[in-house]
């Protein structure tokens, strides 16, 4: 069974100058243990996504229309109540600046058990045992110790690791992981990702990754969503998306990464940014940027075609392989 | 932290000296106290003889370390106006005015840190918007305005509390206490909501932007998304950090509450050591002026280190002593 499938998710927030939608007609799925790869530009909707699927939208945004059903569940209606159940338990999230994720005067432990207890009805000796093992896990060397300590005696690096042993420590089916790595060293990076990845193979949970960073989904995600102006213009396998790349968006996205070998004069970019909410043109978002723009591309809407493993929203693309 | 402690403890003799400095340079801003002992029609002889009497013929430096000796001891001289030692003066007084600040700092931090808690989860609701505009008047009427305010209410109209004095009195030792009788109790109501109100808003106000703050921090967010129940957020992760910068500043208000409490007791004639000053200064009576400000002092100065103790409490980012970072 999917593990959870978001269908045509509109949030919308209400504003001074009318309401603006913060994401648009967004579908997506995940089957369980897989990971996906969200990308974008900053504002392209891809943390608006993962905080409607937890229910943290912060207000006055709402869900406008769509669905998120979980295994089978209908739970973007449930109660404020309900969905403070799920989260941790169900959906556990990982947020992108360890620095500040921790609360700084509580130890580590104390969090860890809280969740665990909040969510497991379990005495605190087993909850407590259960923390050490996931700092075990999620590689803190001598747990039985660090447990009584603070985040401020760890580093950035083995915070984000205490964060990803809190998100979890109750044992949900699915993360979503908010740019996990943005904010750590390279050296670091490479470390979490790995974890991540190794985590998600033993626990069988499923992530979805949300990054700017196309190193991280390239060496970490199963599938990969493109988002931008807060649609998805593509989805697909990792490896087709990244080599053959079927929306002229993700292939400008594709062409600016630097490449190992003989360095060109400049690093192709695309020209333009992105347009903000409340300026989207009425076509296709992009087509102001785009090099193959047609004369339908500025007055139609091109929907997002295809199958869950691979689709695209793009007139020139109207006869993509499904 | 013991390292610390006695940094600390070293900068508070540092403060005390320099203040005992002060208060001994008032006795010779009152001209030469000898002229006030003598006879008009003495001689240069017994003028010289008192003067060699009281060391007053010594340097100033040696007369000044003779102060602070003395004073360590407790020894702060005679009144001018009564020839009762100062100390006993002030022991007298200390009792009223350390129960009135105590009433007043205890209801100001009962009452004013729920009040803010409230009004930062439920900010859109009548009642903290109710608050938060009355709070603007408690921080901005004048504490005396608000004296004679409930005297007039509670004591003129109503007739239900005292206007003035601190009812009767148990002695315990050598503390006087007013909680024991009900005239105190009821004596001691009036005085401490007027003392309180300015520390009560002040709190209030302070909690609210203190606690609206860390409720937007990343680890509340975070707390939120890992499921943890409201209450858990609001009282055990929100509440702690918000508690850190609101005891600093209550911490420096303590000390001025002990200032206030000379208005306070002025309007209620209340038999404290703030009274005992104001007569202090109208009769000219440095001895009693000099150790007021000494006494006071010493009071701030030993909140002032209380408060960075109980941070080390609060805050774990600031023991010194524990484990290092690692990476």
């Amino acid at each position: 069974m999917t593990l959870l499938s978001v269908e045509n998710l509109t949030v919308a927030f209400p504003g001074r100058r009318g309401t603006v939608n913060a994401i648009e007609d967004v579908s997506l799925s995940i089957e369980p243990g897989e990971i996906l790869g969200m990308v974008g530009e900053s504002g392209a909707g891809k943390s608006m996504t993962g905080a409607a699927i937890i229910g943290l939208i912060e207000p006055p945004g709402h869900i406008a229309k769509g669905r998120i059903v979980l295994e089978g569940e209908r739970i973007d209606t449930k109660s404020p109540e309900q969905m403070r159940r799920i989260r941790g338990r169900r959906i556990g999230a990982i947020f992108q600046d360890p620095l500040t994720s921790l609360n700084p005067v509580l130890t580590v432990g104390d969090q860890l058990i809280e969740t665990i207890q909040t969510h497991l009805k379990l005495p605190r000796a087993e909850a407590r045992e259960r923390a050490i093992d996931w700092l075990r896990r999620v590689g803190i060397p001598a747990p039985e110790a660090r447990i009584d300590t603070y985040p401020h005696q760890y580093s950035g690096g083995m915070r984000q690791r205490v964060v990803i042993a809190l998100a979890l420590c109750a044992e949900p089916r699915l993360v979503i992981a908010d740019e996990p790595t943005t904010a750590l060293d390279v050296s670091v990076q490479a470390q979490i990702i790995a974890l991540l990845r190794r985590l998600a193979r033993e626990t069988g949970v499923a992530v979805v990754l949300v990054t700017h960073d196309m190193g991280v989904i390239a060496e970490t995600a199963d599938r990969v969503a493109v988002m931008y102006a807060g649609r998805i213009v593509e989805v697909g396998a990792v490896a087709d998306v990244l080599n053959a790349p079927n929306h002229p968006y993700t292939e400008g996205l594709m062409a600016s990464i630097p490449r190992i070998g003989p360095r060109p004069e400049i690093l192709p970019q695309i020209e333009g940014a992105m347009p903000r909410p409340h300026a989207r043109p009425p076509g296709c978002a992009f087509a102001p940027r785009c090099p193959n723009r047609m004369d339908v591309c500025s007055e139609q809407r091109p929907e997002l075609e295809g199958s869950a493993a691979a689709a695209v929203a793009c007139h020139l693309k109207a006869e993509v392989p499904a | 932290m013991l390292g610390f402690l006695i940094r600390r403890i070293i900068q508070s003799i540092f403060v005390m000296l320099a203040v005992a400095l002060i208060a001994f340079m008032m006795f010779r801003f009152m001209g030469d106290p000898v002229n006030s002992m003598v006879s008009e029609n003495a001689t240069t002889e017994e003028r010289d003889e008192v003067r060699e009497r009281l060391g007053l013929d010594q340097p100033i430096w040696v007369q000044y370390g003779r102060y602070v000796a003395r004073a360590a001891q407790g020894d702060f001289g005679l009144s001018w106006r009564n020839a009762r030692p100062v100390s006993t003066l002030l022991a007298e007084r200390f009792p009223a005015t350390a129960e009135l600040v105590l009433v007043a700092a205890g209801l100001s931090l009962l009452i004013g840190i729920p009040l803010g808690i409230f009004t930062a989860l439920r900010p859109h609701s009548f009642l903290a918007q109710s608050l938060q505009f009355l709070s603007l008047i408690g921080i901005s009427l004048p504490t005396f305005v608000t004296g004679i305010l409930l005297i007039l209410v509670f004591s003129v109209w109503l007739g239900w509390l005292p206007s003035f004095g601190r009812g009767e009195v148990v002695d315990i030792g050598w503390w006087s206490t007013g909680f024991l009788t009900l005239s105190g109790l009821k004596a001691l109501i009036l005085p401490s909501v007027m003392l309180c109100l300015f520390q009560l808003t002040l709190i209030m106000r302070l909690v609210r932007s203190e606690m609206m703050e860390v409720l937007r921090t990343d680890y509340i967010k975070f707390a939120r998304a890992r499921g943890l129940t409201n209450r858990s957020i609001h009282f055990r992760h929100a509440l702690k950090n918000t508690l850190i910068p609101v005891i600093t500043i209550f911490g420096l208000q303590l000390g001025g509450l002990i200032a206030f409490a000379i208005i306070t007791e002025t309007v209620f004639q209340w038999p404290g050591m703030g009274a005992l000053f104001i007569q202090a200064v109208s009769f000219g009576d440095v001895p009693v002026m000099a150790s007021y400000l000494v006494l006071v002092s010493l009071i701030f100065v030993i909140i002032n280190t209380s408060v960075d103790l109980l941070y080390a409490v609060l805050d774990p980012r600031l023991r010194v002593d524990g484990a290092r970072a690692s990476h």
